[in-house]
């Protein structure tokens, strides 16, 4: 028997450790009704024959308090964030060997970026696990880079103990083809602040699933999401923040941008506020781009209070269009459609962007966008595709 | 000495039934310096004009020719055009959300020239034709068009205009939705370009009291996509009086 999935509230959707309480998926349960779940069936079927890999990025030196580890699944540092939630994240947590610890002592504050790079090898699905361990009153800001093609199943679960400061930027050019289904899972202790950021790009099936859980009073998580959609890419974002304790704070912002005909891009965010949540202050939003017909862009907030004293709850949702009249507008003034595409989807990124207050990150973000969008302005421009795009001749 | 030339323009509106010749052979001259009024009733295809010459998409251009000092205008994509020198202020200009005027402006001058023009020297520009048009300097920092007034929209448009100084300028139906003050700043803003760059200009519109702040050289009555009958300033003002009736029979 498997875990009842007929649930209207977020907060009553099972956790569970065990892939056998997930049934099998069809693609009409509510939390993969808009995934192509076909592409997901090696992953289902959490039978690893991939493998992959959690490797320190430069040159391999940490500053002291700071242990970057493989540990066996017995470490007691695992599983300690909120279970996972459906069967691809219980998957992940059956399929991998060992484990990805990345540690930062109590009270010690890491200025410069510890960057990871995670890699699938050889064929078949991967599974790999990485947490990252933060001790009381601890900070640090951590990149985890994807990449490379292949199956991946993939859990980050991040511990944030009283007080400590995690920024993560997970950033992900996938090739062509590439399937990667991950489960984020943050758990915050007494105020304890998180910013937990996400950039997409690529790959045939993206989807990541941030859960954050306030374990304790006081906590604050801002969670950030930038995604360009191309043709054939679906891109997935499903978040779930659980006010399970008073007086957090919590702001979501996804934007993402569709430069593709087919592209799919999803984005549902579950707020729960719990009765004993009070003096919560939340607010979600996501904002779509659509530059091209024939792209899909589906946002679903969904915002759930249990509790009336809470400061404030508010979420928006809203998909815009790149249209042939402003693209007419634009070029009437000289400027060339690479352009005047770059101009609209900076200005759509910038703020975004700016709120990860990391310059070379940020730089790094927008040449990635830059190259992309180029690559599909070129793509509408050739002779075997004549769109209404190639203005005026 | 720069010339616009169109010689016997067919032009059909594409849509999903096919096309629809809504410009029946058009044949105009507009040279430097020269202000040439279009006149028509509604529906005459004025702006069909105007937007065929910018190379909108939805127009398709079935015979005819359209050259700028020589090189066919109809090859070239729409940047292209404006790059030749071709200025449309829009009637209905369209709102881009997220970018600033600013950030346009600069993006438009910059495709125009070919270089980024010197920031200090720019600046400079930008706000000296900004208090031309008795444009509020806070405007650079809005975006695109967006919850602009009507009377905002058109002086932006001239903004554009006097910034990235072209040879030809269409300006379709600019005088429409304006109270008298803004006709006026509008009209200062055209005159002083035709000034300072010997613009040509096509002027479309509707109503003649535009041409009292706009002397044009020549009035070209429009009426089922061409031209039906042409003079001088004196023109107008029988059209003020007459109406076109005499023409729509």
């Amino acid at each position: 028997m498997g875990l009842d999935q007929r649930v209207t509230s977020r907060g009553e959707r099972p956790t569970s450790f065990e892939l056998e309480d997930f049934g099998p998926v069809s693609g009409r349960e509510e939390e993969w009704r808009f995934t192509p779940v076909d592409r997901l069936a090696g992953v289902f079927a959490a039978e690893f024959s991939g493998t992959a890999a959690v490797t320190l990025a430069g040159t391999g030196s940490l500053p002291d308090g700071v242990k970057f580890e493989q540990v066996p699944r017995s470490d007691p540092r695992l599983g300690q964030a909120s279970g996972p939630s459906d069967r691809a994240a219980a998957a992940a947590w059956a399929g991998f060997g060992q484990a990805t610890v990345l540690s930062v002592g109590r009270g010690i504050s890491v200025e410069s970026p510890i960057e990871l790079e995670v890699r699938t090898q050889g064929d078949g699905v991967a599974a790999s696990h990485l947490a990252v361990w933060l001790e009381e009153n601890s900070a640090a800001t951590v990149i985890v880079d994807y990449g490379g093609g292949g199956e991946l199943a993939e859990t980050v679960e991040l511990y944030l103990g009283e007080g400590a400061r995690l920024r993560l930027l997970a950033v992900g050019e996938w090739a062509a083809g590439a399937v990667h289904a991950s489960s984020h899972r943050a758990r915050l202790a007494k105020d304890a602040s998180l910013v937990h950021s996400v950039a997409v790009f690529g790959g045939e099936l993206v989807r990541i699933t941030p859960d954050v859980t306030f374990a304790g009073p006081g906590g604050s998580a801002e969670l950030l999401g930038l995604a360009l959609t191309d043709s054939g890419e679906h891109h997935e974002s499903r978040l779930f923040v659980d006010h399970a304790a008073p007086r957090c704070t919590s702001r979501v912002t996804y934007k993402g941008a569709l430069q593709g005909a087919g592209a799919h891009s999803v984005w549902v965010g579950d707020v729960l506020i719990r009765a004993g949540a009070v003096g919560t202050d939340t607010y979600e939003q996501n904002r779509n781009l659509v530059l091209v017909r024939g792209a899909r862009a589906d946002s679903v907030p969904n915002l759930e209070i249990e509790t009336g004293e809470i400061l404030g709850a508010g979420h928006a949702s809203a998909t815009g269009r790149f249209d042939d009249e402003q693209v007419f507008y634009l070029c009437s003034r000289g400027i060339d459609l690479a352009t005047a595409r770059r101009l609209v989807v900076h200005a759509f990124f910038a703020e975004l962007v700016g709120r990860l207050n990391q310059p070379e990150i940020e730089a790094r973000l927008i040449a990635t966008v830059d190259r992309r969008l180029d690559a599909a302005t070129q793509s509408l421009l050739t002779p075997t595709q004549q769109p209404k795009e190639t203005l005026g001749r | 000495m720069t010339v616009l030339e169109i010689r016997d323009l067919h032009v059909s509106v594409e849509s999903d039934e096919g096309g629809t010749p809504i410009l029946r052979g058009v044949d105009l001259t507009v040279r430097s310096g020269e202000t040439h009024a279009i006149m028509g009733p509604n529906g005459s295809g004025k702006s069909t004009l105007a937007y065929s010459l910018a190379g909108h998409p939805k127009y398709r251009v079935t015979s005819g020719t359209a050259t700028l000092d020589g090189e066919d205008l109809l090859t070239m994509p729409v940047d292209g055009r404006a790059k030749a020198g071709l200025f449309l202020a829009m009637q209905y200009p369209v709102e881009v959300p997220g970018v600033t005027v600013s950030n346009f402006l600069r993006t438009a001058k910059t495709a125009i020239d070919g270089e980024a023009p010197p920031l200090r020297q720019w600046i400079k520009d930008m706000r000296q034709a900004m208090s031309n048009l008795r444009m509020d300097p806070t405007f650079a920092e809005r975006s695109v068009n967006e919850g602009f007034s009507g009377g905002e929209k058109k002086r932006h448009e001239i903004l554009q205009m006097e910034l990235l100084r072209p040879k030809i300028a269409i300006l379709d139906e600019t005088d429409s939705g304006l109270d008298v003050d803004a006709l006026r700043v509008v009209a200062e803003g055209v005159n002083r370009a035709k000034q300072t760059t010997g613009l040509g200009v096509m002027l479309i519109t509707h109503y003649t009291r535009v041409l009292q702040y706009i002397r044009p050289d020549q009035v070209h009555v429009f009426v089922g996509g061409r031209i039906v009958e042409q003079g001088g300033p004196e023109l107008a003002d029988r059209l003020e009086e007459e109406g076109y009736d005499r023409f729509v029979a």
